[in-house]
């Protein structure tokens, strides 16, 4: 009898959720499988009727949809994401509005502190510019699960978290939290789908890498060299813009001198992967080449920089290739084409996308299929994208329901599968710090892992019956729900053994 | 020049005991031991620690030619403040380890310097996988050491099976303990439980029949450790403990966590392997000397440790708390007042057997050509060789050698950490 219950109240569910065609035993007949499966994967799960929609237009033309995220209408996203205000502004007005305010209140504090007694005991208040510079992580974190949960772009979005994942900035870390928002909005996003090599050139120059990997502060030892040459012109986000010579930067954060942290992570994070063949040689030389590539002041302005005084000029040699003395900014464009090209990069990049794809034990067939994919289009990442997804492998039965979903994933497809109405997604947004799994912050330059083992333990998992639990009696705040379920058989599905699975 | 030098001086000689120093601190108290079974507290400073700014090595010229602006004075510095607390006249603790002062002066708490891995890598990411494994070099190694101890030693052997045997104090399970051995990853006791007002009750167990059932053997087992251990805890209710002895837990979130190691182990839940582990050492930027941004991390870590080693009282008898951090930092300061990755680090054991007031290990130097590839800490202890001495001395393993597979696990290069 214990045994019999659940399954049957599988079935219910199963029926109630993703309507419609049914086989004898009650689940969803094997083509219907595979477009569960396709929603899972490519997105954060089916809504009540995307079976049937799926269905009539036919998985393979989905899929394709879903590879042209320009193409597809995603109006409703618009009203969702109005209120919150700071998702829409711009580097400038951030800085402008948030971050040099939070500069100022925190030196007015620190003079307060000076003339007064320490109280520990005692934490200060937190006043409206700070709120306002905490607002700014909360109201992206909310503006992803809406996405997550409402964007018709599925794929994009889940594209969009892998390759944020992939370039993991820490939002906790200094700067980057006035400056996350602008990264996935601006780096990483409109991306995606276009090739890597424009994608980690993107990243190399956004401040909130520079920052986060502290290759901003990075300078040749031997420095500061003189300004060489013309002045130099820069083309900015307003078009052409003049620099005058740019002084060696002051002060206690002013760069002294080399720093590793980008220059290892670019060669073991963003592309050749750990075994990818380099040295602590490579390493070095690779952080020479970017020496220089930073970015000014909250009170100088946005964006990407490149200071001659702070590069190192001399010869470097990266894996093999020789990188001229003299070539300035160029040093570490050359850097980041031999990386991009490099048959390591290719490789490790096709197990990721094939790991989150497809299994935690990434085929090796498949991943030398798609690294092959990925050398012959230069890094097309709709190509290499596409070439998982119409893979014999991704559309194995044996592929379904093998992947453990990450807390976003999990919360994400609860709230979809119920076609619950999120008014206010904050909620949402502490839940998932909850199950281990605050958004923006994740700490090492790692990201996220993607594999069951990191997600599956007897707290996390207790978390997720208990989201479960919340969510189907109506009780996260800000979201309601739809479903007329009986509020125990839906947080039974919802925080069940089957829906942790994708 | 100090080079090749041995470390074996008691620090004992040096220090007198403080007048606030728990009863417990007293050895004849601690050497009949209680019979209870033995706890290994596994603490995780993960980001790696400078080791040269937490245990410094004052004694060295280089060590402040290296580091010009990050420096902690020698204790004989008219700044006694900000200056280092002299250990054995050759290293000192840096200023805000002041509240582990007392355990070194009772000669409860040890020290491995230049200790690490074999691996040369400078991967935070990989340097922990190798520390949680205890494989350097291999990255496929299924599970953590400590699980492969829980594998190693039955729990019919001790105090019989409980869900509480091995516990993170995370949200997510740490490497060290991931593995077939059941563990349990939870960061707040008191949340752990299904929540679901008046439905609880009928709704837990509707979950649990759910899991049971399930043909998914990973959630099925995760999950049966879950409802055990949700019942363990009901009935022990941690919501009502209190620290014990005065001891003063910083609000934190790493003292928060071993409050609650405190907490299970006074509830008497069968813990055996606990683990916590608190961030921030990654101090490539400012990284400050007796005060700044690594002394604040220092200040919290100490502090909770302190409270901890206070909390627990007696039951230090058969407790090791034994820190360790991915590797060390560099041995020169960067161009931004902070320091790069590097290689060897210090490891502190603290625990009533521990033949502590010692720093232990060959020390190897700071000169340039006695540095590891000329700029870090080399490693003259293996980590594998303080961790298999834990193992062996402590929680009594016959054979440790399944424990730290590749590695011929000899007692000969125990540091001697046990007597």
């Amino acid at each position: 009898m214990i045994r019999r219950r659940p399954l049957l109240l599988f079935a219910t569910l199963v029926g109630a959720v993703y309507g419609g065609r049914e086989s004898v035993q009650g689940l969803p007949s094997p083509p219907d499988r595979a477009i569960v499966h396709v929603l899972n994967r490519i997105g954060y799960g089916p809504r009540p009727g995307d079976v049937e929609r799926v269905r009539a237009i036919g998985l393979q033309r989905y899929i394709d949809e879903q590879l042209h995220p320009e193409r597809i209408p995603d109006t409703g996203m618009t009203a969702r994401l109005a209120p919150l205000s700071t998702v829409a502004m711009s580097a400038r007005e951030i800085t402008e509005q948030v971050e040099l305010p939070t500069i100022e209140v925190r030196q007015e504090r620190q003079q307060n502190a000076a003339n007064a007694a320490p109280n520990a005991a005692d934490p200060p208040m937190m006043d409206p510019v700070q709120q306002r510079a905490n607002s700014l992580v909360l109201e992206l974190s909310e503006h992803k699960i809406l996405r997550a949960v409402y964007s018709e772009r599925q794929l994009q979005e889940v594209l969009t978290d892998f390759w944020f994942n992939h370039f993991n900035v820490d939002a906790r870390k200094g700067r980057d939290r006035f400056m996350v928002t602008g990264y996935e909005r601006e780096t990483i996003r409109p991306r995606v789908l276009g090739t890597f090599r424009d994608l980690l050139g993107a990243t190399a120059k956004s401040p909130a890498m520079l920052f986060y990997l502290d290759n901003w502060m990075s300078a040749d030892p031997n420095g500061p060299h003189a300004e060489m040459g013309p002045p130099r012109i820069m083309r900015g986000r307003f078009g052409a813009i003049f620099v005058p010579p740019m002084p060696r930067p002051q002060g206690p954060n002013a760069p002294h001198g080399l720093n590793e942290n980008y220059g290892r992570e670019l060669m073991e994070l963003h592309t050749l992967g750990v075994d990818g063949g380099y040295t602590q040689k490579d390493v070095t030389d690779v952080a020479r080449a970017f020496t220089g590539w930073t970015m000014p002041g909250p009170r100088q302005g946005n964006g990407f920089i490149f200071n001659p005084r702070l590069h190192d000029p001399g010869e470097k040699i990266v894996l093999g290739h020789v990188i001229k003395a003299g070539g300035g900014q160029s040093d570490g464009e050359q850097v980041l084409d031999i990386l991009a090209t490099h048959p390591s990069t290719a490789t490790f990049i096709a197990s990721k996308l094939v790991r989150r794809f497809v299994s935690d034990t990434p085929p090796p067939g498949l991943v030398a299929r798609v690294a092959a994919r990925f050398r012959a289009t230069n890094g097309d990442l709709r190509e290499v994208t596409r070439a998982i997804l119409a893979s014999p492998e991704f559309l194995s039965p044996d592929a379904f329901n093998t992947k453990v979903k990450t807390p976003l994933e999990f919360v994400a497809s609860a709230v979809r599968a119920t076609g619950a109405d999120v008014q206010d997604a904050l909620p949402l947004v502490r839940n998932l710090q909850q199950l281990g799994m605050p958004l923006y912050q994740c700490q090492p330059p790692t990201g996220y892992k993607d594999t069951a083992d990191a997600w599956v333990n007897t707290g996390a998992l207790v978390g997720r019956m208990n989201f479960a639990a919340r969510l189907a009696g109506n009780k996260v705040p800000g979201t309601t729900l739809a479903s007329d379920e009986p509020t125990n058989n839906l947080a039974l599905h919802l925080g069940g053994p089957a829906f942790q699975r994708k | 020049m100090v080079s090749r030098r041995v470390f074996l001086k008691n620090g004992a000689f040096a220090c007198v005991s403080l007048g606030f120093a728990p009863s417990f601190l007293q050895r004849t108290a601690l050497a009949a031991g209680s019979g209870r079974s033995k706890q290994l507290i596994a603490i995780f400073q993960r980001g790696a620690v400078d080791g040269l700014s937490v245990v410094v090595p004052f004694g060295e010229a280089d060590y402040y030619r290296a580091r010009p602006s990050i420096a902690i004075p020698v204790p004989t510095s008219s700044d006694r403040e900000h200056a280092a607390i002299d250990l054995d006249g050759f290293f000192g603790f840096n200023p805000r380890l002041q509240a582990l002062e007392p355990l070194w002066d009772a000669r409860h708490l040890a020290i491995v310097h230049a200790c690490g891995s074999p691996d040369s890598t400078r991967s935070h990411f990989d340097a922990q996988d190798y520390m949680e494994t205890a494989t350097p070099g291999m990255k496929n190694t299924p599970d953590g050491w400590l699980n492969r101890y829980l594998q190693t030693r039955r729990p019919d052997d001790n105090a019989g099976a409980t869900p509480f045997r091995a516990v993170a104090l995370t949200s997510q399970m740490p490497r060290m303990l991931e593995g077939p051995a059941p563990a349990l990853a939870v960061s707040q006791l008191g949340q752990f439980g299904i929540r679901a007002g008046q439905a609880s009750d009928a709704l837990g167990a509707a979950f649990e029949a759910q899991y049971a059932a399930a043909a998914d053997s990973r959630l099925n087992a995760t999950s049966r450790d879950a409802f055990n251990a949700m019942r363990m805890l009901k009935t022990a209710d941690p919501s009502k403990y209190e620290a014990e002895h005065g001891a003063d837990y910083p609000r934190s979130p790493f003292g928060q966590a071993l409050r609650q190691i405190a907490q299970l182990t006074k509830a008497n839940l069968g813990l055996e392997v606990a683990f916590a582990d608190i961030g921030g050492w990654d101090t490539h930027v400012n990284q400050g000397a007796a005060q700044g941004q690594l002394a604040n991390r220092l200040d919290d870590f100490s502090r909770s440790i302190a409270a901890l080693v206070t909390d627990l009282g007696d039951r230090m008898a058969d407790t090791v708390i034994l820190t360790m951090s991915e590797f060390g930092r560099a041995v020169s300061e960067n161009g931004n007042r902070g320091t790069d990755h590097g290689h060897g680090n210090a490891m502190m054991v603290i625990g009533g057997g521990v033949r502590g007031g010692r720093v232990y290990g060959r020390w190897p130097g700071l000169a340039i050509e006695q540095r590891y590839e000329r700029r870090d800490l080399a490693v003259t202890t293996d980590f594998r060789d303080v961790f298999a001495e834990v193992v062996v001395r402590h929680l009594g393993v016959q054979d440790a050698r399944p424990i730290f597979p590749g590695y011929g696990i000899s007692a000969a290069r125990f540091p001697g950490l046990f007597g």
